[in-house]
């Protein structure tokens, strides 16, 4: 059960120490508007002072955008393999909103649901989140239309609530929490009241996302999916922006001593995804491709892992270089014949 | 790391190189590792990652028969760049592979049953498995028909096997090249898959038909089936979407709510009808 308690406005750094001096690394927001991404902090003074939402997501804290799945040697005609050690180093991650805390379930639904991916389990396992409720919001969020709120608790460990003093509610909600908790049980005062739905932004909802999910089968073969995608660069930034987005590449990258299997982000955005080497290709126009994203995140992922692929942090659409509308799109979809 | 390195792969020893057709090879890969080949087992219609290390990873189906032990075959043409490195190898040296992955052929569903087999070009190593597999247990079975095409008798792969088929009184062979592809010895039929098909008129009763080529030639040999009435459930195939991770994570081989590294590499035609025509 969830436990309410009281953070003071500046017991912040007092909180970053302890937890840094249980050996812990602390991701918080940094940079300035325009370019705010969650990289080490050591105090709170470091932290981005204002904004609605970070540039990139945590993601990569847990699913970096390259990474070595193991390294090789060249002996002869022999190969030598040695195995990466996975010791992820204990991590918070501060400062995340509700949006992108709740992404964490989808990624993990990905990398779990058969076979078992030990570098993003080892990282999840390691990590703990204190998150951050939205005070405010912007005309791209949409995250109470898929299942979330800007006070949502899922995904945080602890997540805080800033209240009109100044003071924040924190929202003791895990194991990881309370641990986190008792490394500086000082800090946590009694709160006087748990009530927080007035500090909380007001996002709309814009449709029912059940209703969704259970249309887009029959509009697989629409139009609407040329009519949207007309303008799609195919550059794939909603991809790597997005906090869900799981689809990725292997490479190798050597020379002629040595090398390093690596795993990349990826994007089904991209023409070359699906390509295959006869040269056919499954997807071969955006329009397909584009349905594909959509289809994946609304359709496929809810019906085959149980989670939605999408959280409504609106990045996709603040990033598109050509001004594709993630929201705009899906309300179109819920009014299409 | 407390779970296993699900990417790290198999060392394997190349242990022969067999030229099947211009640019196609079909290699025999040993374990390197005693204790891994002890304890690695697959089935018929399952697929695995082969590498040259430094190079990157090809999808390949497993082309030789679990009946057959101590060794993995796969069959390849020189395309890009990771069969470019693979075709480059020679005899001992390393490659790399991962698996198996994927569903496989429902074989004892099929006891009793007669086999047809229908294969064009490229494809016969996929069936090639399931093949020696069900001839290794030849009284399971009722009649086994084989219908091998290619583009020129050079392109036949197999081209050993497909005479020992020729010769056993257990197993009726057709072989055809497309019209011009024969040569002045050629003995075999001339035509496209989906004629000879009709030519050869095959009962629908009792048997399971077995698809693997082309595009174009799938799509002209199912109307043939559904001709002589094999039903989509009884009508099998392997698609061969683009893969990389085949552990039902990357999202390339996604259709509809279908990972074919998981749910495939095998369907059925009814199976096929429900999907998106994503493959």
């Amino acid at each position: 059960m969830a436990e309410a308690k009281l953070l003071k406005q500046d017991s912040w750094p007092g909180l970053f120490a302890k937890l840094q001096a249980s050996g812990r690394r602390i991701l918080a927001p940094r940079g300035k508007p325009g370019l705010i991404l969650f990289e080490e902090v050591s105090s709170p003074e470091a932290m981005a002072s204002k904004y609605i939402q970070t540039t990139l997501s945590a993601k990569s804290a847990v699913f970096p955008r390259c990474e070595e799945l193991f390294q090789y040697r060249f002996e002869g005609k022999d190969v030598k393999i040695e195995d990466r050690q996975l010791d992820p180093p204990p991590t918070v991650i501060f400062g995340l909103r509700p949006c992108d805390a709740s992404s964490f379930a989808v990624l993990n639904a990905v990398f779990s649901w058969d076979y078992q991916d030990a570098f993003f389990k080892s990282r999840l396992k390691n990590t703990a989140v204190i998150g951050i409720s939205c005070r405010e919001s912007d005309e791209y969020c949409f995250c109470t239309s898929v299942g979330g709120g800007p006070g949502d608790t899922k995904g945080s460990d602890i997540l805080l609530t800033r209240q009109d003093s100044g003071d924040y509610l924190a929202e003791i909600l895990t194991a990881k929490g309370q641990e986190l908790v008792s490394l500086a049980p000082e800090l946590f005062a009694e709160a006087p009241s748990a009530e927080k739905g007035k500090f909380l932004a007001q996002v709309p909802a814009h449709f029912e996302v059940k209703e969704l999910s259970q249309k887009l089968p029959r509009l697989f073969d629409s139009g609407i999916w040329v009519e949207q995608s007309l303008r799609c660069l195919g550059c794939g930034a909603c991809a790597f922006v997005c906090p869900t987005c799981v689809c990725f590449d292997i490479q190798d990258e050597a020379d002629r001593e040595a090398g390093s299997r690596l795993r990349c982000w990826d994007s089904c955005g991209f023409s070359l995804f699906t390509l295959h080497t006869s040269g056919h290709n499954p997807r071969s126009v955006q329009s397909q491709r584009w349905r594909q994203r959509l289809m994946h995140k609304f359709s496929y992922f809810p019906e085959r892992l149980e989670v939605l692929g999408c959280v409504g942090c609106g990045r996709c659409a603040r990033s598109c270089p050509a001004d594709m509308n993630l929201l705009e799109h899906l309300q179109a979809i819920m009014e299409a014949p | 790391m407390a779970e296993p390195n699900i990417y790290k792969p198999y060392l394997m020893r190349l242990e022969k190189i067999t030229e099947e057709a211009p640019g196609v090879k079909t290699f025999r890969l040993l374990f390197q590792n005693e204790e891994e080949s002890k304890n690695f087992s697959f089935q018929a219609g399952q697929f695995g990652e082969y590498s040259v290390l430094g190079e990157g990873e090809s999808t390949f189906c497993i082309a030789s028969s679990p009946t057959r032990k101590g060794y993995l075959e796969c069959t390849f043409r020189q395309m890009g760049r990771v069969t470019t490195a693979l075709a480059n190898r020679e005899v001992g040296d390393t490659i790399a592979f991962r698996g198996p992955y994927g569903n496989t052929f429902p074989l004892e569903e099929w006891f009793g049953k007669n086999l047809l087999y229908i294969a064009g070009g490229i494809a016969l190593p996929p069936l090639r498995c399931v093949i020696w597999n069900t001839l290794d247990l030849r009284d399971r079975y009722q009649n086994i028909t084989i219908l091998y095409g290619a583009r020129t008798v050079a392109d036949l792969v197999y081209k050993h096997e497909l005479e020992e088929w020729e010769k056993r009184g257990d197993v009726k062979l057709l072989t055809t090249v497309d019209p011009g592809g024969e040569t002045p010895e050629w003995k075999g039929q001339i035509g496209f898959v989906p004629a000879i098909l009709e030519k050869e008129a095959p009962a629908s009763d009792n048997t399971i038909a077995l698809v693997c080529g082309p595009p174009i030639m799938i799509k002209l040999t199912l109307p043939v089936l559904k001709k002589f009435g094999f039903t989509p459930e009884n009508t099998f195939t392997t698609l061969e979407n683009r893969m990389k991770c085949g552990l039902g994570k990357c999202g390339r081989c996604n259709v509809g709510k279908y990972y074919v590294c998981k749910d495939g590499p095998v369907f059925t035609l009814a199976q096929l009808n429900e999907l998106p025509p994503e493959y």
